[in-house]
Formats: structure tokens, sequence, C-alpha cells
């Protein structure tokens, strides 16, 4: 794959004293997922009731099993800079977002945050039954914008979700939206708060191309005026555009953190060649 | 029973062993010290993620997003008639039809109405004010665990979700006191001044339930099975709570304990029902109402509301992880 030749305004911005400012430390983090009743079948009478007359013996049977999801990592991000998160189905990224976002407990180490960083994602907050408009209103209420900040944004949303290009369809119930035009939606609204650490986890993935690159410049400005901007993604070419440092885990351990380019030739390297068609 | 551990990795491709291997066996890039960690997040002012606010924050956190309480509130009652094709007559028809159904069962079949005045307004009055406390710790009991999506995605004090529930069914509610005053009107039972009464009896019953909810919503986090168990419940505390009969005349006509007696009288679901009675109905006196009322009402709205606020907030970290 050609070197990308794109310019990368960005990078820590240094604080009054010279030194980059952080905004995210994970200390050495370890994150253990307990999984309950993977052993004898959870949904039988028996092994319940097994299970409340011996809590202790039952929990070794019903087979508690831990799942040792990320494995002593340690980093520091500082403001300004945009990260991704690379790694293999299942190597723990999401959970490591998940962790920064203080939403799942660490199980030793600590994990830092300058304001509290904030996952990409008002979906659980929005109603189908709704039109869009009032999810619109609903949605920056629940990720706690003021009415007044909704009122002044609202045609900048409704205007970035393109909802209305092909009609009126901002008054209609969510449920007759198309997928795609549900989850434009959903980025507008989600991607229309100043966050101080922005954490997104695939959300690129969705819409269509011109979507998709308004919602790579909304990213990079969002970086320049918040702070922090973490990116979960598989798609190498949104990372290559939009990060400037890359993390990438495998099997929970952080395997490498440096330059976008030189992560991401390892990275290549280790899962088969770059992507041809992108 | 094997103890067989997971694979840690996700499975890759055969080919791919050797470099995988290679690269799983390369040290992992040298974390800096701990020290060093901790003190920088010191040096610039960071904060434990995910740590609990305390009290007096947490109130200022809930009271920012005020806002967001209600509109979750009205979106909510909106959207549950939204598919049916009445719409939003289904907010005061639902109520109306509940109270036919009692009268059928109480009234007609069973006649509990002897010795109750105006019994057809008596009855109601309870239902619908009963039916208040009854949603809104159902609905308590679920509010974490029944929307574990959005505690998992978005930042909140989640004591807003039980406060907004219990306010939805307030709402709800006064979709059926308008209902109610229509029922009144057609028994003629006159408007009169005591009707004001409704504002304050309404809040603190409100609060009330907003304290049981914040109670039930952080049992029904932890043990999800409570949420099984509530309707049997609500339902035994449904009929000691003289929702279809006169506690007043019951107790008069046994010789009933004087310990069950007091239970009965104080018991928070009867209160606010015999004090909405006495404000909307002429013909229920005071003299039935139990002794001390306003105490009560206030005191059980107090202890339930500070309580069920502090019960839930000191396991607020907790609340959607695991």
């Amino acid at each position: 794959m050609a070197e990308q030749t794109i310019e990368r305004v960005g990078g820590p911005i240094p604080g009054p004293d010279g030194e980059p400012i952080p905004t995210v430390v994970a200390d050495q983090v370890d994150i253990v997922y307990r999984i309950f009743g993977t052993g004898s079948g959870r949904g039988s009478a028996t092994a319940a009731l097994h299970r409340i007359l011996r809590p202790k013996q039952a929990e070794k049977a019903a087979g508690v099993r831990k799942v040792h999801a990320v494995k002593n990592v340690s980093f520091v991000a500082y403001k300004g800079e945009a990260i991704g998160l690379i790694g293999t189905n299942g190597s723990g990224k999401s959970t490591l977002l998940k962790a920064v976002a203080g939403l799942l407990p660490v199980e030793n180490g600590h994990i830092y945050t300058h304001g509290q960083p904030s996952l990409l994602g008002v979906n659980a907050a929005l109603m189908n039954d709704l039109t869009g408009e009032r999810n619109v209103h609903l949605g920056g209420l629940a990720m706690g914008m003021s009415r007044e900040q909704i009122r002044e944004r609202y045609e900048g949303i409704v205007d970035f979700s393109g909802i209305n290009e092909k009609g009126d369809f901002i008054t209609l119930p969510m449920r007759t939206y198309s997928s795609g035009m549900a989850a434009r939606l959903r980025f507008s609204i989600a991607a229309a708060k100043d966050h101080d650490v922005l954490l997104i986890d695939e959300a690129l993935a969705t819409g269509d191309r011109s979507f998709q690159r308004r919602s790579e410049e909304r990213i990079r400005e969002l970086r320049e005026s918040a702070g922090t901007v973490f990116l979960v993604s598989h798609n190498n070419k949104s990372i290559r555009d939009t990060c400037d440092r890359v993390l990438w885990l495998e099997r929970g351990v952080l395997r490498m953190d440096g330059p976008t380019e030189e992560v991401l030739e390892a990275y290549e390297a280790f899962t088969g060649g770059a992507d041809k068609k992108k | 029973m094997t103890d067989r551990n997971p694979p840690p990795g996700p499975p890759t491709p055969r080919t791919k062993a050797a470099d995988v291997s290679q690269v799983l066996h390369t040290p992992p890039a040298p974390a800096p010290a701990e020290a060093d960690l901790s003190a920088l997040a010191a040096r610039h002012g960071l904060s434990v993620s995910g740590a609990r606010p305390s009290l007096p924050q947490y109130v200022r956190q809930l009271w920012a997003r005020r806002h967001f309480i209600t509109a979750f509130a009205t979106a909510k009652l909106t959207a549950q008639y939204s598919q049916a094709k009445l719409g939003q007559v289904w907010q005061i028809a639902t109520p109306l039809l509940n109270a036919a159904v009692y009268y059928f069962i109480f009234g007609v079949l069973l006649g509990t109405s002897r010795g109750v005045s105006d019994y057809i307004p008596f009855l109601v009055t309870g239902v619908f004010i009963w039916t208040f406390t009854q949603n809104s710790i159902m609905a308590g009991t679920r509010a974490i665990s029944g929307n574990l999506g959005l505690v998992r995605a978005l930042h909140f004090p989640r004591a807003a979700l039980p406060i907004s529930f219990a306010l939805q069914q307030l709402q709800q509610l006064l979709f059926s006191m308008a209902a109610l005053v229509v029922i009144l009107l057609c028994f003629g039972i006159p408007v009169s001044v005591s009707w004001l009464l409704i504002v304050p009896v309404l809040f603190l019953q409100f609060v009330f339930n907003s304290g049981v909810s914040m109670i039930m919503a952080r049992m029904g986090a932890k043990t999800p099975d409570i949420a099984q168990l509530m309707p049997f419940i609500l339902r035994t505390w449904m009929y000691v709570s003289g929702v279809m009969f006169s506690i007043d005349n019951t107790l008069k006509r046994s010789g009933m304990p004087h310990t069950a007696k007091v239970l009965l009288e104080s018991n928070p679901a009867a209160v606010y029902i015999d004090l909405m009675r006495f404000a909307l109905i002429d013909s229920f006196h005071a003299h039935q109402l139990p002794h001390h009322v306003w105490a009560y009402a206030t005191g059980w709205a107090l202890l339930a509301g500070v309580g069920g606020f502090i019960y839930f907030w000191k396991a607020e970290e907790t609340y959607g992880r695991g």
C-alpha cells in the first residue's frame, strides 16, 4: 500500500510549562471478567437450588470462569492526541475503552482521567417510537447538554446527519428509518457534544462513504477543540486518516504503542498484508 | 467437570501460527514504573475513573440532569401508546377500564360497597392512587436491570432512572385524575376547596414512591429475581391498603388486636389513599381518617425519600458493572 501523505495536525499540545498535559493515565491495568454458570446448566431448577443451598461448592461446580481480558496495560494519553486502538477480534480493545469510561471495574491498577471520558453512544437513550426531532432533544439531554445548547445545535445535528436530504424525515418516528439513516442520526447526536475525552467504538463503519468522510472530519474537529480521542476500528484507513498514535492490543497485552504508520505496518504484517481494496 | 481454561485469544488462521507465537513472545513495550504514572496523574489533577461522587456532589449532578429526567419520563409516556390506533386516548381509557373492572367485581358481584357512601368514587380514587404507587415500584425494580444498555453507555447519576420512572407514573396519574374528575362530577360530588389538597398529597406520595423505587432499583440491580417476586408482594399490599373496602369500617366491626390496627392505619399506601378520598369526596369525613394522618404522610415521604436516596447512592459506582 502506498504511503499516505496526509498532513496530520495534532499530537500532544504542550501545557504552559512546556510539558504535555495528560488526559488519561492507565497504570498497570488488569481487567477480569467473571462469567457465571458456564458449567452445569444454569437453567435447570435443581442446579439453581444447589447453588442456593451450597454457594461455595456450587460456585466451583458451576464453573465461574475468569477471562483475563486486559493484562497489565499502561499508557499515558495527552491533550490533542487521537489514539487508535487496534488488534484482532477479542483482544480487549472495547473492554479497555469501557474501563477508561469508568463503566467497568479494573481488577488491578488504576485509570486516572481528566474530566469524564464519554463513550460515543447515545443509542440506548433513544426511543424508536419517537420522532427524530424528539430523539435529538432526548439524546442531547441524556449526554448532559442543556436545553439551550441543544436548541443552538439542533440545525447542525440534523444537517450533519443528512436525514432531511431526501424529504422531511426528522418529524417521522425513528422506527420508520432505514438502519443507515438511524445510525447516521445516532452518530450526529453523539458527536454534537464537546467531550474532554471521547471514546469511539467502531462508529465509523456506519453510513455511506460521504457520511464516513464527514464523520472523520468531525472527529478531527472534536480532537482539536476537546482534547483526546480514542478510536477502536478494524478499518486501518480510518485509523490512518484520523489518528497520530496507535495502541496495539493482542490477547489483552499491549503489543505496541507508537506512531500510526509504524504500528500499522507491524500490525498489517501480523494480520497478513495491508488491505488491498482500500 | 473439567477445569479447562478457555483460549485467551481469538482463533487465528493456521498458516499464521508461527507469526502469532513470534509476536506473542516478543516482550511488550516496557511500561513506566508505577510511581511515575500515579505521580504524573496526581500532578495534573486527574481523578480515578468511575469513582462514586460525594453525596452533595451527587445531588448537584442530579439537579443538573433535571431536564433529562422530565424529558425521559415524558418520552416514555408518549412512546407507550404510539403504535396504538387510538394513540393517546388510551392514557385516559386505560384507567377508566380499570375502574370499571373493579366496580364490576367488588361493587356488583361481591357487594363490598355495603356501608360506604359514594362507593364508586371511593373505589376509583383508591384504585388510581394505589396504581400510582404500584407501578412506580414495579418500574423502579427494573429501572437499572432493565436499562443496562443506557447505564453502560452514558454517564449520568443513576438515580435519574428510578426518579424518572416515578415521574412518568405521576404524569400517568394526572391523566387518571382527569378521568376521576369526570367520574366525580357524574356522581354529583360537588367541587370544593378541599380539592386543593390534591397537590400536597400527590407531592408527598411522589416523594414516597421515588424513595421506594430507588430502594427497589438497587435491590433489583443486584438480584433481578426480585422483579418476579414483586407482583405478589404488591398484590398483598394492595389488599391490606383498603383500596376496595373501608379500613375504618372494617376496624370498627372486627375485634382486631391493637397492633394490627396501628399497622393497618399507618400503612403508607392507605394513608395516601384515604387522604385523597378525604380531599375529593364530600361524604368522606375527617373522622374516617386515622389519627396523625398528615404526620404519617410526611413521615413516610421523608423516610422513604431521604433513606432511599442515600441507600441508592451508596451503590452508585456498581450499577451496570460486572
